[in-house]
């Protein structure tokens, strides 16, 4: 994980479900070939409501039509984040398209896991609602050591809550990785 | 202990575990299906290597589900890569597409096939793996890489949760069903009230459902952010378990003097008929309240109300009348599907009741409970409003995100589609 991340923001709502991160129709292509895997940064985001893409005006796609990345590094929403289905094309879908982080009030536990377990977007947890706070297209600047966001479009600063025990996972890369540190499973002669 | 600390505790060799700890467990079944068995088998080979094999077969359940009555050539070849792997690994528990041995959805084909056992862990790539628990078994959802991981060593990290125990008491009346419970208990504590904690069913009421009935409460448990649901078996969870399998199980109940995070009581006799309104899980209101919106489909399926008691039920109330609205009828699997044309109401088989009332009957899959491919079998297009027996109603997800989909009971939304508007199922009830 990256110390300093800057980027800009991308705001939602409450209860954004796995669903309308990835809908389930773009569910089919494969995570693997390079000419699939793009769409599933294409269409990132693309179930939210059009009304609601991008608070606080709202009709701002995440992937701009025919692009394959963001423009956003932070998405920031709000409670109960990733809720739903248990697909893991859906913290897949937010790093192809090229986010580092999302910040959320609260996130349903299986997208929780899935983004540390696959070593995907980090998942901090702000202590305060911010999604009424930050509007998307700000600067965004988050040192992740210290937990502390900075909002250089309006000069606020926030502390987030620390990242806890997953914090290993995370500083091993994934899973696999920690797992094989801490013996739990055996090296793989071919890759390791 | 509760029955999920004790089942917890068993896998990871331990004769005591406390909410909050992570343990590493050992998992009895692992089930995947067609969205997410591809790029699961894709992180094991990846970790694993190209020749890695399969910790244990026996223990490996594939049931593609999800997209399987479709044209898309990327949900085929899913398929394909399903059946490869099958065919690479010898494995004995794949249902395949186009066969006898197909199911249909997999949270009913685990129980239909006596994969569901007292005591057991099992772990899904689907959310709705937590509908397992009705056994009183400890069943959770999982990404790709979690199984991944599983698929290769057996194993998964688990955080034991807090246990809500639901309590309900009473007698359950005539129009109401296991739908209408777990509604009510959602619409108090909300879609993210149980999350990282298990949700158990517990009281007479509980205990006088079927096993079906008890897995619509289980299923819905992630709707409220529950990492399981759970019900302590009973007798009617060994008759059930020991018709389908001969494989040894044990059952384990939670103590007289266990600690529970919090209680919920509510006497069935003084609850309503109600509906989730759109677009979460937890916007409940009576069927009174919203009685009169004006419809456009019906739809009974999926892993919580594709049942064959979801269909006994609605077709109790249209036996002998037609809808006036699209109405799709979509059994879970296959087992279910022939039940249909052999189960009769007064004379006339479930399937010629809802052929005679106008239904459109699909084929055993998930279908358009979470919409899928622009061709799948009653997918939402356009701005439909729908009452549903399925599970969620986000913004999309049953196809177009213009869509509004009232979630319900089986009874309701029959006695809805009758009428082409929300309707009250004591109005119908004969």
């Amino acid at each position: 994980m990256e110390s300093n991340i800057r980027g800009l923001a991308y705001v939602v709502g409450d209860a954004i479900d796995t669903d309308q991160i990835i809908p389930a129709e773009h569910l089919v292509y494969s995570l693997q070939k390079p000419d699939e895997r793009r769409l599933y940064g294409r269409f990132a985001m693309s179930g939210v409501p059009v009304q609601v893409q991008g608070l606080p005006e709202g009709h701002i796609p995440f992937t701009e039509p025919d692009k394959y990345e963001s423009k956003f590094t932070f998405v920031i929403g709000g409670t109960n984040f990733g809720c739903g289905s248990s697909r893991e094309h859906a913290p897949f879908a937010l790093t192809e398209a090229g986010a580092k982080v999302v910040i959320a009030e609260s996130y349903a536990r299986i997208f929780y896991r899935n983004t540390i377990d696959g070593g995907f977007v980090v998942p901090f947890e702000a202590i305060e609602k911010i999604n009424d706070q930050i509007c998307t297209g700000d600067d965004l600047e988050l040192d992740t050591r210290l937990g502390q966001l900075t909002n250089h479009t309006t000069g606020k600063e926030y502390l987030l809550k620390p990242l806890g025990d997953v914090a290993e996972i995370l500083s091993a890369g994934n899973v696999f990785e920690y797992a094989r540190k801490n013996g739990l499973i055996a090296l793989s002669d071919e890759k390791h | 202990m509760t029955i999920t600390e004790k089942v917890i505790a068993r896998h990871c060799g331990r004769s005591r575990v406390v909410p909050g700890e992570s343990v590493w467990v050992d998992v009895d079944i692992l089930m995947t299906h067609d969205v997410c068995g591809p790029p699961t088998i894709d992180i094991f080979k990846r970790e694993f290597g190209e020749d890695a094999k399969v910790w244990d077969p026996e223990k490996l359940v594939i049931l593609p589900d999800h997209y399987i009555f479709t044209q898309n050539h990327h949900a085929n070849r899913n398929v394909r890569l399903l059946r490869a792997f099958a065919e690479e690994h010898n494995l004995p528990h794949y249902y395949d597409v186009g066969t006898p041995r197909y199911k249909g959805v997999c949270h009913m084909a685990l129980a239909e096939e006596g994969f569901n056992r007292p005591g057991s862990l099992l772990i899904g790539t689907d959310s709705h793996t937590c509908t397992s628990g009705a056994f009183g078994m400890f069943s959770t959802g999982v990404g790709n890489t979690d199984a991944a991981l599983i698929m290769g060593t057996g194993k998964i990290w688990l955080r034991v949760p807090e246990t809500m125990r639901f309590i309900f008491e009473g007698v359950l009346p005539p129009y109401l069903m296991a739908k209408d419970l777990i509604l009510a208990v959602i619409g108090d504590i909300g879609c993210d009230g149980a999350t990282y904690r298990a949700m158990e069913f517990d009281g007479e009421s509980v205990y006088s459902l079927s096993m079906q009935e008890r897995m619509t409460l289980t299923n819905m448990a992630i709707e409220a952010g529950g990492k399981n649901g759970i019900i302590g078996p009973d007798e009617t969870t060994i008759e059930y378990v020991r018709a389908r399998t001969d494989a040894p199980f044990e059952c384990v109940y939670s103590d007289e003097d266990a600690r529970f995070h919090s209680e919920y009581r509510y006497d069935v006799s003084t609850l309503e008929p109600v509906v989730a309104k759109p677009h979460r899980p937890d916007n409940r209101a009576s069927v009174v309240e919203v009685a009169g919106i004006r419809l456009d489909r019906a739809y009974v399926g999926s892993c919580t109300g594709g049942k064959l008691e979801d269909f006994q039920a609605a077709a109790q109330v249209m036996k002998g009348q037609e809808v006036v609205i699209d109405t799709y009828i979509v059994p879970a699997t296959t087992e279910i599907s022939n039940a249909l044309r052999t189960t009769t109401l007064d004379g006339t088989t479930l399937w010629d009741v809802f052929i005679e009332a106008g239904c459109k009957m699909g084929q055993a899959s998930c279908a358009a409970c979470l919409g899928g491919p622009p061709d799948t079998f009653g997918r939402m297009q356009g701005s439909e409003v729908v009452i549903s027996t399925t599970n969620r109603n986000f913004p999309g997800r049953m196809g177009s995100k213009q869509a509004s989909v009232y979630l319900a009971s089986p009874l309701t939304v029959a006695a809805s589609a009758l009428n082409g508007v929300i309707t009250d199922p004591r109005e119908v009830f004969v």
